[in-house]
């Protein structure tokens, strides 16, 4: 099995080797470009222009049945004023934030188990696969899946009360930011897991051997060589889980069973009913919020290394 | 590290149950719903089974009321497979560009992060505007397409940053001196041994695409992809042809995912054989 052999060869080599080695000349930047522009085309198309289009509807006009081009703060003033906002960031930066720790104390353990506990290569491989293969299927199948095992007749309330830990059913199981959370976890552990474990797998085990020989205990091994070794994968999860949560409007619709929102489910609801203007409004502001986060988190750790090619 | 030769440590046995409940986490609400699908007639959204059959697949067939599943499904095969053949040409030859440094190249790749991570919804509002203002009309074909590709895109270049990170360039060198011109190298050296890392790209870009909603909610025009369909079913539908869906929708991915696997560890088999040693 070749492909485990380079895996497992990969962690020995170094990184990113062989790319950049090859000097800069006006003929190769020529080819480089040719062959990046087709992608870069695209996106510049259905996102770049895009982003620039929502920028400048954010200042637009709009009635009952169209959107009036303009040049009015009226979106944004009428975004300040209303308590519905702060409310709606409160409750979206909460989600971000308890999922943000859940899934990185599960992320960080699913690939510190992998990598340092799983011995061979080829168990490494298919325990990976294991946790890649669901987010390979729907989101909403995922999602929806747990609606028979949360509900007040569902398979939990049933085993806690056929176990007589309790003799209500819960209620607060679906429909509620506990299974908004749980759907979140659900979803975007793996995106916690992966770069962890990519960044994990470069760690040069002896390292952990000197420190075990040196007599530290096992867990101080972890906190002062695999935590900071690993900070760069751990950036980058967290850049996913926050920025996926942030933006998320179907699992808090779907799980909270309309109870509670976020930012964008709000923004979803003016788009909905036409109100393009202050829609792009909120979406201009959810940007420059998102950034601010991933900026700080860049701040912390310097995932270049991570990205690096 | 870790007691290498021979016992395992306590922590393995710690960390194996913490893994196999999180496996179980991942795994056992989906295998629920795939035994509530075959839910008797008369059986409803959870526990207990009034009886066994097929009663709710027939139902996503026969009833009009669940909506319109054949055609929207259709329609997100022929999208996931445009999107998958779209996205693997594209993101292998720009990551074959991006071997090479070169002015602009930070600006490109940032393009491709700033379009993976931003709301989904975000690109579909923006796209759907530009159309409107443009005076276009959306389709799932055109600009629904165009804002799975934003999604689809980065994915693919990055899965070939990893595959050429390990890509050993001596191969190509060696090719080089043998006397191969550029478009022979490519295609009988480089393309060959990436062929696995391909497949990878073609199965993301499918499967990411299947199960696209929220770029895809605002820009797929009046013919919803299936998705959107079932995602109008979960306020709808309040039968177990919900989970009967989810079924089939997850066989497809399981079998897409089957075959991309097999057919990558087919090529690997044949590689160490031909060779005797790991490419």
């Amino acid at each position: 099995m070749a492909i485990l052999d380079q895996t497992a060869d990969e962690s020995a080599a170094t990184p990113g080797a062989g790319a950049e080695h090859i000097a800069v000349d006006a003929g190769g930047e020529r080819a480089s470009w040719f062959q990046i522009t087709p992608l870069v085309v695209v996106l510049a198309l259905f996102f770049g222009l895009p982003m620039l289009v929502v920028l400048a509807v954010s200042f637009f006009d709009f009635d009952r049945t169209d959107i009036v081009p303009a040049f009015i703060l009226d979106n944004y003033v009428d975004l300040f004023r209303s308590e519905v906002t702060l409310r709606l960031y409160t409750s979206s930066i909460k989600f971000a934030l308890i999922v943000w720790l859940v899934t990185l104390v599960l992320g960080f353990n699913i690939a510190y188990f992998l990598v340092f506990h799983v011995r061979t290569v080829l168990w490494q491989i298919a325990l990976f696969l294991l946790c890649t293969v669901p987010f390979l299927t729907s989101n909403i199948i995922r999602m929806i899946s747990w609606i028979p095992f949360l509900g007040r007749n569902g398979i939990f309330n049933q085993a806690l009360m056929g176990s007589g830990v309790v003799d209500q059913p819960l209620e607060f199981l679906l429909f509620s930011d506990f299974a908004v959370i749980v759907a979140y976890v659900h979803l975007f552990t793996l995106f916690m897991v992966v770069p962890i474990f990519n960044s994990m797998a470069r760690i040069d085990k002896s390292l952990l051997e000197a420190a075990h020989d040196a007599g530290a205990s096992r867990f101080r091994a972890v906190a002062e060589i695999v935590l900071p070794l690993s900070k760069s994968g751990i950036a980058l999860g967290s850049i996913f889980v926050v920025t996926l949560v942030m933006g998320d409007s179907f699992v808090v619709r779907t799980m909270s069973g309309g109870q509670s929102a976020s930012v964008v489910s709000a923004l979803q609801n003016e788009v909905a009913a036409l109100q393009y203007p202050p829609a792009a409004a909120s979406a201009v502001i959810m940007v420059i919020i998102v950034t601010l986060m991933v900026a700080g988190i860049l701040r912390l750790v310097d995932v270049r290394k991570e990205l690096a090619r | 590290m870790l007691a290498a030769e021979g016992g395992r440590p306590w922590t393995f046995y710690a960390f194996a149950a913490f893994f196999a409940l999180f496996v179980l986490f991942l795994y056992g609400p989906m295998m629920v719903i795939y035994i509530l699908s075959f839910q008797g007639p008369s059986g409803g959204m959870t526990f207990p089974l009034n009886g066994v059959s097929l009663h709710w697949f027939d139902a996503l067939i026969s009833q009009t009321r669940v909506g319109d599943i054949a055609g929207s499904f259709q329609r997100s095969i022929g999208l996931a497979v445009a999107a998958a053949i779209v996205t693997v040409v594209l993101s292998v030859v720009a990551a074959l560009g991006f071997r090479r440094r070169f002015r602009g190249s930070a600006f490109a790749f940032y393009l491709a992060i700033a379009s993976l991570i931003m709301p989904g919804l975000f690109v579909g509002l923006g796209i759907a505007l530009t159309f409107r203002l443009l005076g276009l009309g959306t389709d799932w074909y055109t600009s629904g397409l165009g804002a799975q590709l934003t999604w689809t895109l980065p994915f693919g270049l990055l899965i070939m940053f990893a595959v050429l990170g390990r890509f050993n360039r001596s191969y190509e060198e060696a090719a080089t001196d043998l006397g191969a011109t550029s478009w022979q190298r490519l295609r009988e050296v480089t393309l060959p041994m990436l062929l696995p890392g391909i497949i990878g790209v073609a199965l993301f870009g499918f499967t990411l695409s299947y199960d696209e909603i929220a770029r895809t909610a605002l820009t797929a025009g009046s013919a919803n992809t299936l998705p959107l369909e079932i995602w109008a079913m979960t306020t709808t539908v309040t039968s177990p042809a919900l989970y009967a869906i989810g079924a089939v929708t997850t066989v497809v991915s399981f079998i897409v995912i089957g075959v991309a696997l097999i057919s990558i560890a087919v090529i690997q088999r044949r590689r160490t054989r031909g060779t005797g040693e790991p490419i």
